[in-house]
């Protein structure tokens, strides 16, 4: 039921954004988020965005689970 | 898909799970909790359990929403949905619930108006284009869902909807954990805390079970290589017998948590005490909706006569929600109870223990 989908914003109109993730495209709402631009990645449950995906610590978890031996 | 493909690595998975077997060696048998079902979920497919070693085992946890919604709540929706002119709306999960008599899906098949939403703020929609009819949304779930119900209390107030009504059985993380710790039977000694519950609490509060129970804590994301690096972190803290709260999931969790949907379950509900099916009542473990948002209130504006609940008979939902037992445990998993005659609410729920067992064939 917590389930969140990584989404890319394509469009914003006031407080609701349109979405899209491989096929899928969907509007939410974005009203929980102070800031949001075109492009940004967000994670999509029940209709809301709730976060903000950020892309530099993204890359770092990923640098730091490549480096694991 | 961005932010999902990279973190499936095969690769990378196995060299986590050969770093997480090294750091096990000569520990004592370990029990780790993942406390949400997202998790559960994902650790069944995506076969995680194989990847650890004997001496690391996990435990699921109570956090699943529609597996925690007691047997009395669901005997209160039917009950609303029978009310003449009203129309009970909810998220799909909790559609195959058994109450004591009947389910939602029982009383949709025999007439019932409920219906089935993706957002609260569909429910908002509904209660507009049907202004002759109550709306009754099932306020259901944690955090992570907790603001979005708030959301749409707070429009349909702007909309001065006069027929949009709450049921509000919202749980919260933190009491959950607190009384599992508590609980002498429950044998934990580490936490993999949910990844979008977390995303709105933030950090911080997890301090309570680290700092002053001392069980380890580490917020994980839902993808394989985040759960196994979280298994990970909770191993070295372990090991070196730490016990702080660490974050794997650093992309999307921040200490803080999100500011906004904080403010927003402030400013709709306040904490209760709560039952939690198979578990009992915890303190300050719910929300009830504030006295200023009191006419969206569905239990404050429908009178339900007495209903008796009938207790629940050989189901060990309880049991498996506390982490005490499994439900390979339970002598009615997989005869009587299935996905599609499900008896307790661990089995209805996609992201109930009992159905990730049932559907990944999961044996310990």
């Amino acid at each position: 039921m917590c389930l969140g989908i990584p989404m890319k914003i394509l469009k914003i109109e006031n407080d609701r954004a349109i979405v899209t993730a491989g096929q899928i495209r969907r509007s939410i709402a974005i009203n929980m988020l102070d800031r949001v631009n075109l492009g940004d990645y967000v994670i999509v449950h029940a209709g809301f965005a709730i976060e903000k995906i950020d892309p530099k610590k993204a890359e770092e978890t990923l640098r730091m689970l490549e480096e694991i031996q | 898909m961005k932010y999902i493909d990279e973190f499936r690595d095969n690769k990378i998975a196995r060299s986590i799970s050969r770093a997480i077997f090294k750091e096990a060696v000569g520990l004592p048998h370990i029990n780790l909790m993942e406390v949400c079902g997202t998790h559960t979920m994902s650790i069944g497919r995506f076969g995680i359990k194989d990847m650890l070693p004997e001496n690391i085992s996990l435990i699921s946890g109570p956090g699943c929403p529609v597996c925690v919604t007691p047997k009395a709540y669901i005997d209160k929706a039917v009950a609303l949905s029978r009310l003449h002119g009203t129309i009970v709306v909810t998220f799909g999960d909790m559609m195959k619930v058994p109450g004591s008599y009947s389910s939602l899906e029982k009383e949709k098949s025999k007439g019932g108006l409920v219906n089935l939403v993706y957002s609260a703020l569909d429910a908002v929609d509904i209660a507009e284009k049907n202004s002759d009819k109550k709306i009754i949304f099932l306020g259901i779930g944690f955090e992570t869902t907790s603001p979005t119900v708030a959301t749409s209390v707070i429009y349909a107030k702007k909309k001065r909807l006069k027929n949009f009504f709450i049921y509000a059985g919202h749980k919260l993380i933190i009491p959950a954990m607190k009384a599992l710790v508590e609980d002498i039977e429950v044998n934990i000694h580490g936490f993999l805390c949910p990844a979008h519950v977390s995303t709105i609490i933030g950090t911080m509060p997890y301090n309570l079970i680290a700092k002053r129970y001392g069980r380890p804590c580490v917020i994980a994301g839902f993808e394989p290589l985040d759960i196994l690096q979280g298994i990970l972190m909770l191993i070295e803290q372990i090991r070196s017998k730490k016990s702080k709260v660490g974050n794997q999931y650093k992309r999307v969790v921040k200490k803080y948590g999100n500011k906004k949907a904080l403010e927003l379950i402030k400013e709709v509900f306040s904490p209760k005490d709560s039952e939690w099916r198979g578990i009992g009542i915890l303190p300050q473990s719910g929300l009830a909706l504030n006295k200023r948002y009191n006419m969206f209130d569905a239990e404050a504006s429908f009178r339900l006569p007495g209903i008796k609940t009938r207790p629940d008979t050989g189901c060990i939902c309880g049991s498996v929600l506390k982490g005490i037992k499994t439900p390979v445990d339970c002598k009615l998993f997989s005869k009587r109870c299935t996905p599609q005659t499900p008896v307790g609410s661990c089995m209805v729920s996609s992201e109930g223990t009992c159905a990730a067992y049932y559907k990944y064939r999961m044996k310990t």
